[in-house]
């Protein structure tokens, strides 16, 4: 496999993570707009044991991972006693301290950065990113999973249903921090490199927008999400060049055509996020596309039975 | 008695929403709490609920005292609040909804309890896959009172069921109610609708700006009707606008 296309892979299977991180609070009605902070959390943990322990890779991403569980646990307490919008303000604050506390330490390289000893190959981060997602969707049919949409259809029914929605939101928060903290560990094995510019807000911004565009009440909403924002930006790369190149061809002009600057990617980009949130609000993938889907499935199966 | 509560306070910060309340409910009765809005009604079922802490006075249940006691204790020990405004998980399909009433349950006669609201309640039977939110608002009612009854409780607290539903299906929604009452569940029926309310009560509390006003049978209640309707403000049979007639 080329390393453009191995690159490629590593990078869809980490936000695959990194998405189901922030959804599992999403899922529960919390939106979290702090990701990158969890992420760096679980990258510079990994960074910092490997450059300076040389710890083997399932050690440092394991302990990244964990550092990042228990700081979604510990900042749910105080970040669950605001809502709405202020919540969102909250983890997006969250993410910003983070950011501050590398930045200003010589532990952690401070602005230059950490080297990565230890490297992954590509299908490290694809397996894990496979096993995640089995995880997720196995969450989603539990009794946890059902009382996690029930907190978010209605907090306060579910509270008198004897759930304990506060618990379930932490753990929410818990479980997402380790998931993101786990996307930031592979991040730093497989790149080698850790800088904290990496894990700025528009990082936080684009995982929130996987998860909400993909669609927040299935646990395919994240991997459609995920997948189709992260290789959209590829596809244009190679379909934007023929786009004007067919365009001048029919406006008549001759000769060979300069590829059309970078920066149109991003604007395409931001016409089909508008587009999806008016056509799909809800997102990509809903439960009744699931359900219609599976429902056909169910009756050509009676069908064929019959 | 099996519900005693006796000198229940209830604060949100200044304001004063359940004062001195004293109310019991027998086993097998029904007792109806009326009341025009802001009566307290509301507050008064999230503090016997225990999703409000009260500020003071006590609640007992069943010789109990479930004051301080979480949602999850009293579910556990047998009451059940159907919520105000159908709220039901909307999102959710009707058997996952259902599911949500028997969560703390993992018994093996779950799925025997299931059963029986499909079976009490065929509308929902044949919708066990839909998503809640496309029933009517009748059928949302009755998924609602359904997932209260598949934790069997002994008692239920009914919060306004009748709002915005037609005449027709208010008729059935109180039958339904005597009928749960005859199979030997206990209920607190909180609503405005007086009339009906009263034709199925043996006692009723009149409550007013968060105070028990009147106390009274439902018979002589019912007889006494320049006095509740001095303090239900007369209009008792007009549903709130935007919910006319438009639910079956």
């Amino acid at each position: 496999m080329s390393g453009y296309w191995a690159g490629i892979l590593t990078i869809l299977a980490i936000n695959i993570i990194f998405a189901y991180g922030i959804f599992l609070p999403v899922a529960t009605g919390q939106l979290n707009l702090g990701g990158a902070g969890f992420q760096a959390i679980g990258a510079y943990g990994a960074a910092f044991l490997s450059a300076s322990f040389a710890l083997p890779v399932p050690v440092t991403i394991g302990v990244g991972m964990l550092v990042a569980g228990i700081t979604g646990y510990l900042i749910a307490f105080p970040l669950l006693r605001t809502r709405g919008v202020y919540l969102v303000l909250a983890t997006f604050a969250f993410a910003e301290v983070v950011a501050g506390l590398i930045l200003n330490s010589d532990t952690f390289g401070g602005a230059m950065g950490l080297s990565v000893p230890a490297f992954i190959d590509w299908h490290v981060a694809v397996i894990a990113a496979a096993v995640v997602t089995v995880f997720v969707f196995y969450l989603m049919s539990t009794r946890f999973g059902l009382t996690m949409r029930a907190a978010h259809d209605d907090e306060v029914v579910t509270d008198l249903m004897g759930v304990n929605v506060r618990g379930v939101q932490v753990a929410g928060f818990a479980i997402g921090g380790a998931l993101a903290g786990l996307a930031g560990g592979l991040y730093a094995h497989s790149f080698n490199f850790v800088e904290i510019q990496s894990f700025n807000a528009l990082v936080s911004i684009y995982v929130l927008l996987y998860v909400l565009l993909g669609g927040t009440q299935t646990a395919w909403g994240p991997l459609a999400g995920a997948t189709f924002f992260t290789l959209l930006p590829e596809a244009l790369r190679t379909v934007l060049p023929a786009l004007k190149s067919s365009i001048y061809w029919f406006a008549g002009v001759e000769g060979p055509v300069a590829a059309p600057d970078d920066s149109w990617r991003f604007v395409i980009l931001g016409a089909l996020t508008i587009a999806m949130m008016v056509l799909r609000p809800e997102g990509l993938i809903t439960r009744t596309l699931v359900e219609r889907i599976s429902f056909r499935r169910s009756n050509t199966d009676k069908g064929a039975l019959a | 008695m099996l519900l005693d509560v006796k000198g229940l306070d209830v604060r949100y910060g200044r304001t004063h929403a359940v004062k001195n309340v004293n109310l019991s409910v027998a086993e097998g009765e029904i007792v109806t709490v009326l009341g025009a809005n802001g009566a307290g009604k509301t507050s008064l079922l999230r503090a016997l609920q225990g999703a409000v802490r009260p500020a003071s006075g006590t609640i007992s249940y069943d010789g109990h005292d479930l004051s301080r006691a979480s949602p999850a204790a009293r579910v556990s020990s047998g009451m059940m609040l159907v919520p105000e405004g159908r709220q039901i998980f909307v999102s959710m399909t009707v058997h996952e909804n259902l599911q949500m009433g028997v969560y703390l349950r993992s018994d093996r006669d779950v799925a025997r309890d299931l059963d029986a609201v499909y079976d009490r309640f065929p509308n929902l039977a044949e919708r066990r896959d839909m998503k809640a939110s496309v029933l009517s608002g009748g059928e949302q009612q009755m998924l609602a009172i359904g997932r209260a009854l598949v934790g069997r409780p002994r008692l239920i607290m009914l919060d306004e069921p009748s709002l915005g539903l037609s005449p027709l299906f208010v008729a059935r929604l109180f039958d339904l109610i005597v009928e749960l009452n005859k199979s030997g569940i206990s209920i607190l029926l909180v609503e405005q609708n007086t009339t009906m309310a009263l034709d199925v009560a043996q006692r009723g509390y009149v409550l007013e700006l968060g105070k028990v006003v009147i106390e009274d049978s439902a018979a002589a209640l019912s007889k006494n009707t320049a006095l509740t309707e001095a303090y239900l403000g007369g209009g008792n049979e007009e549903p709130a606008p935007g919910f006319t007639g438009t639910q079956a």
